[in-house]
Order: structure tokens, then C-alpha cells, then sequence
């Protein structure tokens, strides 16, 4: 038994690492037990760190799927029918990686709603924000180009769609898209470039995420109330919250695992069976359904130009919501009106997901219309309107009781 | 190309001229009973090796198969031995020799089984002009699976009134526009199985569709019986953490 006072040897040899590197204590302080979390955190903000998580989970599956691939037109498909039928376990690896993206957007888009319905977005979190948002567009563009890499015929021509939105910039729209193609067409030079890009945005996703964390520490966390809490009211990251992640990442597992590998090809397109072919255009091209919302505001325009722009435009207003949005109460449970007006645009970002899915014509266009007009109407208008209108409901002063009873 | 390739990608992406595909979204394919369905759903091995059967005697006249060795069979319930006297029925081109020539052997149980057809141009001039498709991952690379090739391959009957074929096509229920370039295949007693199973043409068009989810799917069973493991310690694992939680969260909630 070693005296309380005595250091063991393992204790002085951590000690003296630490002095010169305190990686131990810096973890600690991001995501342990020196990083004072409010205690009223609610399961919404498990998202976070399950996002986190799957960004891992993708990370080490594609680097083993990369090690059997091939980035050739003639070898592309073939290369990933070997890894479901040859390599050892390659079918768990694909499934996982494909069905990986879409929860891992199911994750981020549960994240980005938690935010803006608890108003994370609002000061002092501006940047905060807007580093989730630059997270949101590497992955969009990460996914996009993973989509393509299995050269089926959705890759292709939804590589050919979207690449050709951008011949509708005037003048440069050519040569910018002749840059990304590396041609003249969608062809081997694309898919090259695109296996290179795939595998460095993840990167560039870990580097971001690094800067969210780093961020979100110098505010510290948000919660449901949106007020400012004060130090009685924090709990230490460690384990309170760990432990609770822990379960959430256990539930969260359970819906991705029972579709990993009871309904792996649920959420993709039959059409992607079929190799890639540039002289037959499939009957319906439709993206991943992550992307549908998008889609379906890019097509409710009847003009490229335009609709490219509201497209893109629909993520990159978020970059100023902190500003469009004039009301100074963070909580939406304290806003009566500005409540129901989030619950309608949530709706209408379903909606627009469905008819981002169905052929472009009749009840679905116009109903796509409609849903993209609301979209903008709602972050545009609506929103700085009723923040100036609205009479919040009265704040609480502290979040309640002190954690920590006082010492008897 | 490129122009006419940007102005079909534009024209797709913003109004599809969806008219014409109209008809596709409507044939409901009624759902069949499969050995493989739900979450322990297995190959029934002896359908798969009649359906095997029916391709090769049927299909591989003008279908290939080309993801498929002749070593995978093993996973049908062939012996070794019976694998390589099954491969050994075949002939695949080799070489070159020493010489410089090219030659002919015994397929081995690593070769893949045999095309039908050298390339394309000459599938499609044997074939009318339509081009046999590779059937390998068929059962996923239609919507509807195999519910659908099973209709498929029983769905031929008379064309309406109002409908004019073209040359060499015939009416079908399920095809998409109705006008299907492959003749009807599957008859009563189009095989004679070695099992002695009653070959009708509804139960040769079944094994067939069991045999092709085989083909594209041939992993499905170990992916069905790692999922119940996994989950199973997923749930456990979620358990523990939620009680973990709850005692640990018991020191700073009110009592």
C-alpha cells in the first residue's frame, strides 16, 4: 500500500509526460471533467456526439473499403461486387459506410434542428454556427462524391446532373464545370478526382469539428431554457454526460444496425445495381434522399440559374440567421408564436424531401413550389417579423434548484 | 456529345418529361413468400439448386452470370467434387501457351462461368437488337426484386386491342411499358428436375427468381445471423448504459 502522500511509479511517469504534453488534461477539459456542462441538458443534445461518432464509424470503414477499390471506370463496379462477395467481411464494411451516410445525416440534420429550435445559433454562438454549418457542406460534398465511386448508373448521371448545375454561372459556368470533370464529360479523370476529394474531406470534416469544439467551449453549452446559466447550475461533462451519450450512441445503434443488416439496400436506388452507362439515361434520376429538400427547391424553379441559386442559397442564408432572426430570447419554448412557426418550417422541410423524390409534375411540383416559397418566406420575412412582434413568455432566472447542496 | 449530354442532364434535372414513365410507376407487383424474407430469413437450398437448374438448361442460352465462380456453388450444398465435375461440363478459353496460342480447357472451380455471348454487338445482333441483360445482381437492380422477376416470368398474355407491338416483342403484366424483347421462357415442364419436384411453370419461375436473389444476395445469410448477434449485444449493451446512467445521475437529482 502505497502512503497517500507517495506517488506510484506509473503515476511519475504520467506526471512527467504531462508536463511536457498535457493531452490527458486537454481531453479533459473538452470533454471531461473540467468541462462544466448545464444540467438541464435534454436527450436532443445527445446528437452532437453521435454525430461524432458515425463521422469514426465512416472513417474506418472507408479506409479498409478504400484498400479494395478500384478508381477506374472499367473496374470501379466490379471492384466493390468483389468486396461484397470476396473480401472478408467486405459486405459489413460497404452496408455500414453506405447506410453509414445516411445516419450520419440523420444525426446532423436531428443536431441542426436541435439548434434551431433552442436557438444555438443566437450570440454568443454565432461562429459556433457557422462552423456547423461549414461541417454541413464538406459532408454534403463528401457524400456526393461517395455516391459516385461505385460507377452504378445513379453515380453517373446524378455526377452528371449535379456537376452540370454548374454551367448556369454566366460566363466561367463552363470551365468551371470542364475543371471538375477533368474532360470534356463525366469520365474516368472524374471519378479519380472524386475518389481523391472523397478521401480528404473527412479530414477537413475533423479538422472543422475540432474548431466546433473548440468553439463551443469558449461560450459553453446552450440548453432547453436558453438562458445564461450559472456555475451552481453545471455539472462536470464526465461522467454525467458521458455516460449519457453512451446510452444514446446504444439506441441510436439499434436503428442503424437493424437497417445495416436487415434492410441494407433500403435507403438507396435499385438503379445503382445497374453499371454506370452514358448512353442510357435512367427513367427517374433522383440523389441520395439527404439531399432530396434541396433538390426539390432546385427544381420548383423553372429557370437553371435561378433555381441553382435558391438551391445553394437555401443553405448558405442559414449563415445569417443569427442576424434575420431579431428576437433576443434563444428558447423557443419562451416564443409562442415563433414556436409553431419552426414546428410548420420542420414540416416543410418533409414535404420538400418528398417531393424531392417524385417526378417533377402535377400535385408534387406544385406542392414542391409552395414548400420552397415557405422556405425562404420563412427564414426571409417571417422570421425577423415576428421577432420584432412576438411577446415572449417570461424567462426563469436559473435553471432551479443549486446541483450541489450546500455543505451541511 | 458534351452539349447534347448537358442539355439531357439539364432537361432532366429541372422539368423531366415524365409522360412516358408514367405507366411504370402504376403495375403493382403483388409481394410472394420467400424462404429469405424477414430478419432470419435463409436460402432455401434446394429451390436454389433448382433454379439453378433452370438457368443453366433456360436462361444461360443468352444470360450471363458474370459475378459468379463455379467455387460458389459450394455454398449451395455441392460438394467439393461436384463442383469440379459441374465446372468440368464447361470449356473456357486460356493462354496464351508457350507458343503464343490460345487454347481450350476444362473450366476450373476459380474460373466464372462461361458468357453466352463474346460482346455486346454480337448479344444484341443475335438477340434483334436488345441485349440480354447480365443476370447477376438482377434480384436487386429491379424495384420490386424478386417478387418481380417471379411476375415477370408469368406475366406474358395476349396484348389489348388498343396496343400495337413492335416487331419480335411480346405483351407483358409487369414489364415496364409492356413491350418485353425476351419471348416467353417458362412453361409446364420446360425442365425436368432432378429432384423430382413437379416442374409447373409457376414453381420453375419461382426457384429461378430464389436462384437470382442467391446470385446478387449471396451473403444474406451470414448478414442475417451476424445482425441478430450484433443487436442482441447492441440491446445488452444499451441496457447496462441506461441503468449506468440512472445511478449515476442519482447523485445530483432532487430525492
Amino acid at each position: 500500500m502505497t502512503n497517500a502522500t507517495e506517488k506510484t511509479t506509473l503515476r511519475k511517469i504520467f506526471d512527467w509526460h504531462e508536463q511536457r504534453l498535457p493531452i490527458v488534461s486537454f481531453i479533459d477539459h473538452a470533454v471531461g471533467t473540467q468541462y462544466p456542462a448545464p444540467r438541464n441538458l435534454n436527450y436532443f443534445w445527445n446528437f452532437g456526439f453521435i454525430a461524432g461518432f458515425m463521422l469514426a464509424v465512416m472513417t474506418v470503414t472507408g479506409i479498409f473499403l478504400a484498400m479494395n477499390y478500384v478508381a477506374h471506370t472499367s473496374m470501379a463496379f466490379d471492384s466493390v461486387e468483389r468486396i461484397m462477395r470476396d473480401v472478408n467481411y467486405g459486405w459489413l464494411l460497404r452496408y455500414m459506410h453506405a447506410n453509414g451516410a445516411s445516419f450520419f445525416f440523420i444525426a446532423v440534420y436531428i443536431h441542426i434542428f436541435r439548434g434551431l429550435y433552442y436557438g444555438s445559433y443566437k450570440a454568443p454562438r454565432e461562429v459556433l454556427w457557422w462552423i456547423g454549418l461549414l461541417i454541413l457542406l464538406a459532408m454534403m460534398a463528401t457524400a456526393f462524391m461517395g455516391y459516385v465511386l461505385p460507377w452504378g448508373q445513379m453515380s453517373f448521371w446524378g455526377a452528371t446532373v449535379i456537376t452540370s448545375m454548374f454551367t448556369a454561372i454566366p460566363w466561367v459556368g463552363n470551365a468551371i464545370t470542364t475543371l471538375l470533370w477533368g474532360g470534356f464529360a463525366v469520365d474516368y479523370p472524374t471519378l479519380n478526382r472524386f475518389f481523391a476529394l472523397h478521401y480528404l474531406l473527412p479530414f477537413v470534416i475533423f479538422g472543422l469539428v475540432f474548431m466546433h469544439i473548440w468553439a463551443l467551449h469558449i461560450p459553453g453549452s446552450n440548453n432547453p431554457l436558453g438562458i445564461d446559466v450559472s456555475t451552481k447550475d453545471k455539472i462536470p461533462f464526465h461522467p454525467y454526460y458521458t455516460v449519457k451519450d453512451a446510452f444514446g450512441v446504444g439506441v441510436f445503434l439499434l436503428f442503424y444496425f437493424a437497417v445495416v443488416f436487415w434492410a441494407p439496400n433500403a435507403l438507396g436506388e435499385v438503379d445503382n445495381y445497374v453499371k454506370a452507362n452514358p448512353l442510357q439515361t435512367p427513367p427517374h434520376i433522383v440523389p441520395e434522399w439527404y439531399f432530396l429538400p434541396f433538390y426539390a427547391i432546385l427544381r420548383a424553379i423553372p429557370n437553371k440559374l435561378l433555381g441553382v441559386i435558391a438551391m445553394f442559397g437555401s443553405i448558405l442564408i442559414m449563415f445569417v440567421l443569427p442576424w434575420l432572426d431579431t428576437s433576443r430570447i434563444r428558447s423557443a419554448t419562451f416564443r409562442p408564436v415563433y414556436k409553431w412557426l419552426l414546428i410548420v418550417f420542420m414540416l416543410d422541410c418533409a414535404l420538400l424531401t418528398w417531393c424531392g423524390a417524385q417526378l417533377p409534375e402535377g400535385a408534387p411540383l406544385i406542392l414542391g413550389r409552395i414548400g420552397a416559397a415557405w422556405y425562404f418566406l420563412h427564414l426571409l420575412v417571417l422570421t425577423p417579423v415576428v421577432g420584432w412582434l412576438e411577446t415572449p413568455k417570461p424567462l426563469p432566472a436559473s435553471i432551479g434548484e443549486p446541483v450541489l447542496r450546500p455543505a451541511e | 456529345m458534351r452539349k447534347y449530354i448537358l442539355t439531357a442532364a439539364a432537361a432532366l434535372a429541372l422539368a423531366l418529361p415524365a409522360a412516358s414513365f408514367a405507366a411504370e410507376a402504376e403495375i403493382h407487383i403483388p409481394a410472394e413468400k420467400w424462404s429469405f424474407n424477414g430478419i432470419t430469413g435463409h436460402f432455401d437450398k434446394e429451390q436454389v439448386q433448382r433454379g439453378f437448374q433452370v438457368y443453366k438448361e433456360v436462361c444461360s442460352a443468352c444470360h450471363s452470370l458474370e459475378y459468379i465462380s463455379f467455387r460458389n456453388f459450394e455454398a449451395l450444398g455441392y460438394s467439393e467434387a461436384q463442383v469440379k465435375a459441374l465446372a468440368a461440363e464447361y470449356e473456357v478459353e486460356d493462354g496464351p501457351d508457350d507458343n503464343g496460342d490460345m487454347f481450350k480447357r476444362k473450366a476450373k472451380p476459380s474460373d466464372k462461368l462461361p458468357k453466352p455471348y463474346p460482346n455486346e454487338k454480337f448479344a444484341r445482333s443475335a438477340n434483334g437488337g436488345a441485349l440480354p441483360p447480365d443476370l447477376s445482381l438482377i434480384a436487386k437492380a429491379r424495384h420490386g426484386g424478386p417478387d418481380y422477376l417471379f411476375h415477370l416470368l408469368r406475366g406474358y398474355d395476349e396484348a389489348p386491342a388498343d396496343m400495337k407491338l413492335a416487331d419480335g416483342m411480346s405483351y407483358n403484366k409487369y414489364f415496364p411499358g409492356h413491350q418485353i424483347a425476351m419471348a416467353k421462357q417458362i412453361e409446364d415442364d420446360k425442365v425436368t428436375y432432378a429432384d423430382g419436384t413437379k416442374s409447373d411453370a409457376d414453381q420453375i419461375a419461382r426457384d429461378v427468381s430464389a436462384f437470382l436473389m442467391w446470385t446478387a444476395e449471396p451473403k444474406m445469410e451470414v448478414r442475417h445471423a451476424t445482425g441478430l448477434r450484433v443487436i442482441i449485444f447492441t440491446l445488452l449493451f444499451t441496457v447496462l448504459a441506461y441503468f449506468l446512467k440512472r445511478r449515476i445521475w442519482a447523485r445530483i437529482e432532487q430525492h
